[in-house]
């Protein structure tokens, strides 16, 4: 199986998808810039401007008009630079993308795929947030942020199937990540969780790129002879439980690791899931390990206490373990 | 209070000053090109509307009717004369006063009643209500309630009608208040800038629920907003079915043949409150009378028989012929079954069947 990174996957989904003519993109710098991230490079030149639509800055537009077009029949695709730019355009993705189906009796939909990127590299306060779980609140909305390569491809092709709109969301420190992606056509479904390691001592719950730094977290803890078991999410709404419950029934411990502040977050969700489901299978409190709640800071020192790594995952997993 | 009417009409008739110097009239011209029958079609049209609403303000007073209702009361003209030029390929959008278009669309009245009594047979199954009529096979995509965000949706669908290639136009509606957000610039600039085949009919009724526009906006004549964008942008006479149907006609034909969007101004007035909760304290009684004495259905009524091109014996007839549809519009509401549970699952929130239920079946 051919190894390929986060961004070779991505941009193979999207040559995918390309192939159905009524597939276009719209975003900002994804053309004659060459692409933010790099994932649209050399799209402009395959496809022209009138499948790869350089937008203005103007988020609400970008979202809006995919909107509108996925409403009559065409299968775009958003690209929102920085999920922080989508705050511009939450009443496009909350009060239409999210509504429409309902709230007009299930008459038509809208098969739109928002591209988006969490993520942080002394950004300072506006441009390291993420808001995984301000999304996955919404009824109507599909929530995926994939981990690996394979689930990029796999999820992206489901999300273009997909009717209804799908916020897809990377992670701009993932895009040099390499692994296994299956050729040809490749479908991961929506609202499906995967084991990402096997363990028996404690399960961690998380997704995205915190399912790289559980995984050295559990190298490390291997080491001492602590297996720990991870559940890679995939999908966030909706949210399937499954897989988590199954391991927390096994370890009866549990850690829940997201990269948003834990107030209100995806990881109080999560955790309140394992509660509700596994009460009684509960050996010790869960711990979470999230962003600190602060607005991020510019400065490496103070940026690096606020986000996850792998050393606080690994003592939030010791605390769980030395209790009994 | 000041009184507030005199201006706007003297700028409208600078507006078509052109147009004076020409002996026909917007009358003359739509009677000759229209027939006498269709001319009483846009009146039909005008009335159904009128009285669908003084019909649903019976009912909310009932209570049969829940949430919002906002009436088009006294605005007639503008939507039946701008959708008077559409044809079916052509796409509909506007905000939660959306009534009268709808009726203009030809979207089926009992089933718009039904949707206001929130009953299964509505427009949306009772999803939506008043604010949220649609009907896709008129390509009527609905009534949106958050204030000016539809423009966008718009420019969308009209992006898509080019792309397909469908010859299709846009036409959306929304008042003076939605021309101050942000929603409203990223329309306009797109839609010129992409060269969309839509064309923005701004109903200027002077106020954004109670504040007027002399209030709310730096700049009165809206049309005027379209400048900033190199758009083409018209100010009409919104009271006047056959202007409004004449220069929008003009907007229409502009669009689809890939020149561009247009924005139209249409000034007109609401008789009624904002919604129909408003008690109006922003404007005085005798200002709506003075409207009221205006009155578009009514005058294009008496045009109508002044000009032999019906009898009044016909229109009375044509009248009573209204009110039976719309009592029949109630009969057929009230005795429609509620909407099942289903809508409060993930099969009537999500298109596709989910993996995995996102509500909880434990829920107490
Ligand atoms: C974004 C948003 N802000 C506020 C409101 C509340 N609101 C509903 S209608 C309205 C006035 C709109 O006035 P205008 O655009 O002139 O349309 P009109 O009602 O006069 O037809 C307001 C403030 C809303 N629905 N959406
Ligand atoms: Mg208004």
């Amino acid at each position: 199986m051919p190894v390929l990174t986060v961004r070779e996957a991505l941009q193979q989904a999207l040559h995918e998808a390309m192939a159905d003519e009524r597939t276009f993109i719209i975003g900002e710098d994804i053309g004659h810039y060459g692409s933010t991230y790099g994932v649209t490079a050399g799209f402009l030149e395959k496809y022209g401007p009138e499948r790869i639509r350089d937008a203005p800055i103007a988020e609400a537009g970008i979202v809006g008009l995919a909107i509108g077009a996925a409403m009559a029949g065409m299968r775009p695709i958003a690209e929102i630079m920085s999920v922080n730019f989508s705050l511009l355009a939450f009443d496009m993705i909350i009060n239409h993308a999210a509504k429409i189906y309902s709230m007009f009796g299930g008459k038509f939909s809208v098969p739109l795929v928002m591209r988006t990127t969490n993520g942080w590299t002394q950004l300072s306060a506006t441009h390291s947030q993420s808001f995984d779980s301000m999304f996955a609140h919404i009824p109507g909305l599909k929530v995926v942020a994939p981990a690996t390569p394979a689930d990029m491809k796999g999820m992206f092709r489901a999300a273009m199937a997909d009717p209804d709109p799908v916020i897809f969301i990377e992670h701009t420190l993932m895009y040099g990540i390499k692994g296994e992606v299956p050729e040809g056509d490749y479908i991961v479904p929506i609202g499906k969780s995967v084991l990402a390691r096997e363990g028996r001592h404690i399960t961690v719950v998380t997704y995205s790129r915190m399912v790289h730094l559980s995984l050295q977290a559990a190298d490390i803890l291997a080491k001492e002879g602590i297996e720990v078991e991870i559940v890679d999410l995939r999908t966030l709404r909706p949210l399937d439980m499954s897989v988590a419950l199954e391991s927390f029934k096994k370890t009866n411990r549990a850690v829940v690791v997201t990269e948003d502040w834990q107030s209100y977050g995806t990881s109080a969700e999560i955790a309140t899931r394992l509660y509700e489901h596994g009460f009684d299978y509960l050996d010790a409190p869960i711990q979470r390990v999230n962003f600190r709640e602060v607005p991020m800071p510019y400065a490496k020192n103070l940026e690096q206490q606020v986000v996850v790594t792998t050393d606080r995952i690994v003592a939030a997993i010791k605390k769980v373990l030395n209790r009994s | 209070m000041q009184k507030r009417r005199g201006a706007t009409q003297a700028e409208v008739a600078a507006a078509s000053s052109l147009r004076s110097t020409m002996t026909s009239t917007p009358f003359s011209r739509a009677r000759d090109h229209l027939g006498d029958a269709q001319l009483v079609e846009l009146y039909r049209q005008m009335m159904l509307i009128r009285r669908f609403e003084e019909k649903c303000q019976e009912m909310y007073t009932r209570a049969k009717i829940g949430g919002f209702l906002h009436l088009y009361v006294g605005e007639e003209a503008t939507g039946v004369g701008a959708i008077s030029n559409l044809q079916p390929q052509d796409h509909i959008f506007t905000h939660y006063r959306d009534h009268g278009h709808a009726i203009a669309r030809g979207l089926n009245i009992d089933e718009l009643m039904a949707e206001l009594f929130g009953k299964d047979t509505g427009t949306s199954h009772g999803m939506g209500g008043s604010m949220h009529f649609a009907d896709i096979t008129k390509n009527f995509w609905g009534g949106y309630a958050i204030v000016g965000s539809h423009l966008l949706l718009a420019a969308g669908v009209a992006l898509a009608c080019q792309m397909q290639k469908t010859n299709g136009v846009v036409m959306v509606f929304f008042g003076d208040g939605a021309t101050n957000g942000g929603e409203f610039y990223e329309s306009l600039n797109f839609a010129q800038l992409w060269k969309l085949p839509v064309v923005f009919v701004c109903e200027n009724n002077l106020y954004a629920m109670g504040t007027p526009i002399e209030v709310h906006s730096s700049v009165k004549e809206i049309y005027r907003k379209a400048s900033a964008f190199d758009m083409k942008a018209m100010r009409i006479d919104g009271n006047d079915l056959l202007t409004v149907r004449e220069q929008v006609g003009e907007a229409v034909e502009y669009a689809r043949s890939g020149q561009g969007p247009v924005l139209v101004e249409a000034m007109t007035y609401r008789f009624r409150g904002h919604s129909a909760q408003d008690t109006q304290k922003y404007r005085s009684k005798e200002d709506v009378e003075q409207h009221r004495s205006q009155d578009p259905v009514l005058i294009f009524r008496k045009e109508l028989i002044d000009a032999g091109v019906s009898s009044a014996a016909d229109i009375d007839a044509l009248d009573a012929v209204i009110d039976e549809q719309v009592e029949a519009s109630v009969r057929f509401a009230d005795e429609s079954a509620v909407p099942g549970n289903e809508w409060l699952t993930d099969s009537g929130i999500y298109a596709a069947p989910l993996a995995t239920a996102t509500v909880d079946p434990d829920l107490v």
